[in-house]
């Protein structure tokens, strides 16, 4: 078997494609977060908890009701989009032009007892949810086995990263958008609803965190603290591809995922560090980030 | 005259034993602390209920120890030795506390045991499972009481490789517990005929498995051991099950797996699991009459560990009342000398290192047509004694263990 660095192909072939799925995640996250921030100038620490909250409604609403995975999939971020809409409504909206420490400390803050309250109710051990029936098994690739499930999630969630992508880059409703959050009077000047717009901003992009949240629930532990833990990774990709870049977040999102794959193959204790070592280098030579603009 | 003499000399003399008694118990107040992971990847197999099981024995015990108060404070340790280190430092220095309890990730422990070591307290660990604790990191203040990795490879992977898993590939989680369960597993393995073909140190905690998984499978290797714990093994069990390493002719060995991680994985994906334990709730009726009362505090069934805060918290105040003080040396030689006999174990003895020796239990996860409710998940296979599941005293490094 050929080798590359002491690895046979096969199984660097696989751990790109991991790689690539788990970007697919880093790159549904850190779109949400580029929304928020490229718009609205919120540094939304509770991102996390917006994905976590998407996958634990998903598993409530089953075990509650039997809700099937394809309903949870639209459901679960609306209802979290809502839930995000009242936390901006009744809390964000108050601190608005502040200073981005307050955005972040208060949103850090929500996050803390959403997650609080959750762990004391469930516990950290994970709840159990089933990948869907359709999904179930997986194809033999020949350097290695590819669950159907994770085929899945890679193409519904490039998908949806090109769709938000060509939504507000290149649709009136982007533009309006973009103008509404750039010169709020003008914009309301020629009768837009410019805080509705706002809300709606920031209920998407907690829609998008929770979309990949119910996405994760059928492979990841479902528990109160699995936003956490990838809450932090997720900055860091915001920050290397450029805060606020929306095509910057995606692809950042996707290469980061690849490095930390191959960083668990070569060596794998510094899988959990590989991403912030790649920030500090990228933020040395370009201190906007690879996609940003110089300010 | 004389009877009034003899009288006052009495009752003199029985106001000094009082009096004197009470300067041993420090304080006039037994204050014991629980320390734990309450709201991490730990949490669930001791965490708050831990704090409960602590707090049943001492209501069962009465609430006070010869007049005495019995008091507990408590703190998440966040898996942080540095968390560990200042809270401990705080409450043995400044906040008159006289034990420990609780204790789970090693590097917690080894940490904490250090600084009771400097101000000569008592630690009871329940929680942790590296065997270092009891053999380099051993101290003259604390007691290993429920399990170390030494028991569990003696359980579980001599069983596998009996039964024909020659090479094993190991999935370790990179701190002190981690470390100690590869290297007792590594040496059991080899001991019994079987090679270790490979192994990874993954991150503590690790969210995703799959590209460790991917690697372990590519290894070939007959069996995939699982050195991790707590929500890394339910992560590590599931992603597994996803990638059909089963299917694919491998066996998966979880190496520690607590009740609270079965319950979360379900029958469904766990069953056929061989696991090692130092206790389980459905055992006979003395274990079940605890189990149901800890159930109604809790709402769920007790993992080992909770099962061990108790009884240990128990043999504790049972130590204080009967040595009439609470000093760390009086205290842990008279546990030393009074052997284990309750709901968690029979004839469990402490030895010189620390290391509470009692009979472990190796268990098969119960299929979903064998179980009955969703608690009732194993079923014995094997007791294995107890002087054959701890490392003999033999091969202790410990420095209290004289040669």
């Amino acid at each position: 078997m050929s080798m590359i660095f002491g690895v046979p192909v096969a199984v660097l072939s696989g751990q790109l494609l991991i790689g690539v799925i788990n970007g697919a995640f880093y790159a549904l996250l850190s779109l949400g977060l580029a929304v928020i921030f490229g718009l609205l100038k919120i540094i939304n620490f509770a991102h996390g908890a917006m994905y976590m909250l998407g996958a634990m409604v998903t598993v409530i609403m089953f075990d509650a009701m039997g809700v099937n995975y394809w309903v949870a999939l639209f459901l679960a971020p609306v209802l979290v989009g809502v839930f995000g809409m009242l936390i901006e409504y009744f809390l964000l909206r108050r601190i608005a032009g502040q200073d981005h420490i307050y955005s972040l400390l208060l949103t850090f803050g929500a996050a803390l007892m959403i997650q609080g309250i959750l762990t004391n109710i469930y516990g950290v051990s994970g709840l159990r949810y089933s990948i869907p029936d359709l999904f179930k098994g997986g194809v033999n690739l020949g350097f290695m086995f590819l669950p159907y499930y994770r085929a899945w999630v890679i193409a519904v969630a490039l998908v949806v990263c090109f769709g938000t992508w060509f939504m507000i880059e290149k649709t009136k409703l982007g533009a309006y958008l973009r103008a509404g959050t750039e010169d709020a009077q003008l914009m309301q000047g020629f009768g837009i609803n410019v805080p509705l717009l706002i809300s709606l901003t920031y209920g998407f992009g907690v829609m998008l965190a929770a979309f990949a949240g119910v996405l994760a629930a059928p492979i990841y532990s479902v528990t109160p603290v699995m936003g956490s833990h990838i809450l932090i990774v997720v900055f860091a990709v915001v920050v290397i591809g450029g805060m606020g870049s929306i095509g910057g977040a995606i692809i950042t999102g996707v290469l980061m995922g690849v490095i930390e794959g191959l960083t668990k193959t070569f060596y794998p204790p510094a899988s959990s560090a590989v991403i912030f070592l790649v920030m500090v280098v990228v933020l040395m030579f370009r201190p906007a980030g690879l996609f940003g603009k110089e300010a | 005259m004389t009877m009034m003499k003899k009288l006052l000399t009495s009752a003199v003399a029985s106001a000094l034993m009082v009096s004197g008694a009470q300067a041993e118990i420090s304080d006039n107040m037994v204050k014991m602390g629980y320390l734990a992971d309450m709201s991490g990847t730990y949490r669930d197999l001791a965490g708050p209920n831990g704090l409960k099981a602590m707090e049943m024995a001492i209501k069962d015990f009465g609430g006070s120890v010869k007049g005495a108060k019995i008091e507990v404070v408590s703190a998440d340790d966040r898996n942080s030795p540095d968390v560990a280190s200042s809270t401990v430092r705080r409450w043995v220095e400044n906040d008159k506390v006289d034990m420990i309890g609780g204790m789970v990730a090693s590097s917690v422990t080894i940490a904490a045991t250090k600084i009771l070591e400097e101000n000569n307290k008592l630690g009871i660990v329940s929680g942790s499972a590296a065997s270092s604790i009891t053999n380099e990191h051993c101290t003259p203040n604390h007691i290993h009481y429920v399990y170390d990795t030494y028991a569990l490879s003696i359980g579980t992977p001599t069983a596998i490789v009996q039964e024909g898993g020659k090479t094993w590939f190991i999935l370790t989680a990179d701190y002190a517990f981690g470390h100690a369960m590869e290297a007792d597993v590594t040496r059991v393995v080899e001991a019994n005929g079987g090679e270790v073909v490979g192994s990874i140190r993954h991150p503590f905690p690790t969210p995703d498995f799959s590209s460790f998984i991917l690697q372990a499978q590519a290894s070939g290797a007959d069996v995939i051991a699982l050195a991790n714990a707590g929500a890394d093994t339910t992560n590590a069990i599931n992603t597994a099950s996803e990638f059909g390493v089963t299917q694919g002719g491998q066996t998966l060995a979880a190496l520690v797996l607590f009740l609270s991680d079965v319950h979360a994985l379900g029958t469904d994906v766990a069953q056929g699991i061989q696991l090692t334990t130092g206790w389980y709730w459905d055992m006979n009726d003395e274990t079940r009459a605890w189990s149901d009362r800890f159930m109604e505090a809790t709402g769920a069934r007790p993992t080992m560990v909770h099962a061990g805060i108790y009884s240990s918290t128990m043999q504790y105040l049972k130590a204080v009342e009967a040595t009439n003080s609470d000093d760390s040396q009086t205290v842990r030689k008279y546990m030393m000398e009074h052997p284990i006999n309750d709901m968690f174990a029979k004839n469990g003895v402490i030895r010189e290192d620390g290391r509470m020796v009692h009979d472990m239990y190796l268990a098969e996860v119960k299929t979903p047509e064998e179980s009955s409710g969703e608690w009732d998940l194993y079923n014995i296979v094997r007791t294995i004694p107890a002087d054959e599941a701890f490392r003999p005293l033999s091969e202790s490094k410990c420095k209290l263990v004289s040669m």
